[in-house]
């Protein structure tokens, strides 16, 4: 398969790259690791006539710690993620979650930037990223401007990243001592988008008191959905089986799956309810 | 577009319309057919190549995304002086393939998983093959094969090559 002819450009620079988006507009496209894009214009379901491919701009690819972040570069490659010391000591959910996504072959180009910026509900990045309250940075001609996770998803493929902005960094506060993480996604195979997904977050006092907890789900929802019942059953209270169960049945209760080959609504629902339970009961044990 | 890359240590330079994918840049402009197209949907890994040395779908690339790179097909991953290297023995050896078609991507995916593992274990050996696909062997052989290359690249002598029946 061929994509319809386009136009060819690889800017050096976040303000070159603008400047074409501002030229283009709606007749551009960004690429960076282009295994969501590509595909899409092989089977002529994005026909673009400028594609901008953004993989040759330098101060994208960073994974550090700064005052009290941290901050991840657009362009990093999801097998970065994958493999990543920093990720791996404070946030092991990003280990669970970057295993499932498609194989190695595809998290080699790949980029969490893109992954978010595609703004699939069924991406497994966004659900994370909510789980941690990730802090979404975009460019445009103004400078970088700051949008919280929950206001950055908008409907099907829709983002608040304007069509002359690029998403070029994820800031992710660090967690307080306590906390623990983890994801899971149900998938027939390998490779597959998420039957159902789960990802959660909690932090609890000495006393084994949920003082915080992000819970989010992956392609169950038009958009990527935070279980908000789930996450205040837990706030405040022990985890225990009575408020695992709680917040599994909220979970379950509030999303909004569709019918489709992967599965029935009502099959949907009922894994996460599943996945809710068994992601508290490990982000529990990585406490 | 005019295009620089490096393909199996031999520099090309050609003018590609910004729609050609890596794959068929590779097998119709330099004629390097054992690059494979299986699914052309980024499913079955019948394509991989190395570009820097990063094992990656070529059905997914566009042409002018390599300007520059470094890329090595299985055209390009033979021992100096001809000669067959550790990887494509093991295939050999342990009948690592029936009909051969993903052959060429399983090996791009193992010589960038044994030069980032050099001592996989089963489960790693099956989870880094995870996005190549073959419908002949049930893999059993296959990862016998990578086992088998990784023993003799560190010096070790192989599990026995016998056929595994399961």
């Amino acid at each position: 398969m061929i994509p319809q002819a386009f136009d060819y450009h690889a800017p050096g620079t976040i303000p070159e790259a603008i400047g074409l988006l501002k030229k283009y507009g709606d007749a551009a496209k960004i690429i960076s690791g282009g295994h969501s894009l590509l595909p899409m214009m092989k089977f002529r379901l994005a026909t673009p006539e400028h594609l901008i491919d953004i993989n040759n701009i330098q101060g994208l690819n960073h994974i550090d710690i700064r005052d009290g972040e941290i901050h991840i570069g657009a362009l990093v490659r999801e097998a970065e993620i994958e493999h990543s010391d920093i990720l791996a000591k404070y946030y092991p959910i990003f280990s669970d979650v970057t295993k499932q996504i498609a194989d190695p072959q595809v998290r080699n180009r790949g980029t969490v930037g893109g992954n978010l910026a595609h703004g699939d509900a069924a991406n497994d990045h966004p659900a994370v990223m909510l789980a941690l309250n990730a802090t979404i940075i975009i460019t445009g001609e103004g400078g970088k401007r700051a949008v919280p996770i929950d206001e950055f998803f908008f409907g099907f493929y829709q983002t608040a990243i304007a069509e002359d902005e690029i998403l070029t960094e994820i800031q992710i506060p660090l967690p307080p001592a306590r906390t623990g993480s983890a994801y899971h996604k149900e998938e027939r195979k390998v490779g597959d988008y998420a039957t159902a997904g789960v990802a959660v977050k909690i932090t609890l006092n000495e006393d084994g008191i949920c003082t915080a907890a992000g819970i989010a789900l992956t392609n169950v929802n038009a958009t990527p959905l935070r279980a908000v019942r789930s996450e205040n059953a837990l706030l405040g209270k022990p985890i225990n089986d009575e408020t695992i169960a709680l917040a599994a049945r909220y979970a379950s209760e509030d999303c909004s799956p569709s019918d489709d080959l992967r599965g029935s609504a009502e099959y949907k629902k009922h894994i996460v309810g599943v996945l809710v339970k068994r992601m508290i009961q490990k982000a529990k044990s990585r406490i | 577009m005019q295009i620089s890359l490096t393909i199996n240590g031999s520099k090309h330079t050609l003018d590609v319309e910004p729609r050609l994918l890596l794959v068929h840049l590779i097998r119709e402009n330099l004629n390097l057919t054992g690059t494979h197209i299986g699914c052309d949907t980024t499913t079955c890994g019948a394509c991989t190549i190395l570009m820097d040395g990063k094992s990656v779908k070529s059905c997914t690339i566009l042409a002018v995304q390599a300007d520059g790179k470094s890329i090595t097909t299985i055209e390009g991953v033979n021992n100096a002086d001809g000669s067959i290297n550790h990887l494509q023995e093991g295939f050999k050896e342990n009948h690592g393939l029936h009909c051969g078609f993903c052959t060429p991507g399983m090996i791009m995916r193992a010589t960038e998983l044994l030069a980032n593992n050099p001592d996989p274990t089963e489960d790693e050996i099956r989870w880094g093959i995870s996005g190549n696909l073959c419908r002949c062997t049930g893999y059993n052989n296959i990862v016998k094969a990578i086992k088998y290359a990784s023993a003799k690249n560190r010096g070790v002598e192989p599990a026995s090559t016998e056929p595994q029946f399961v």
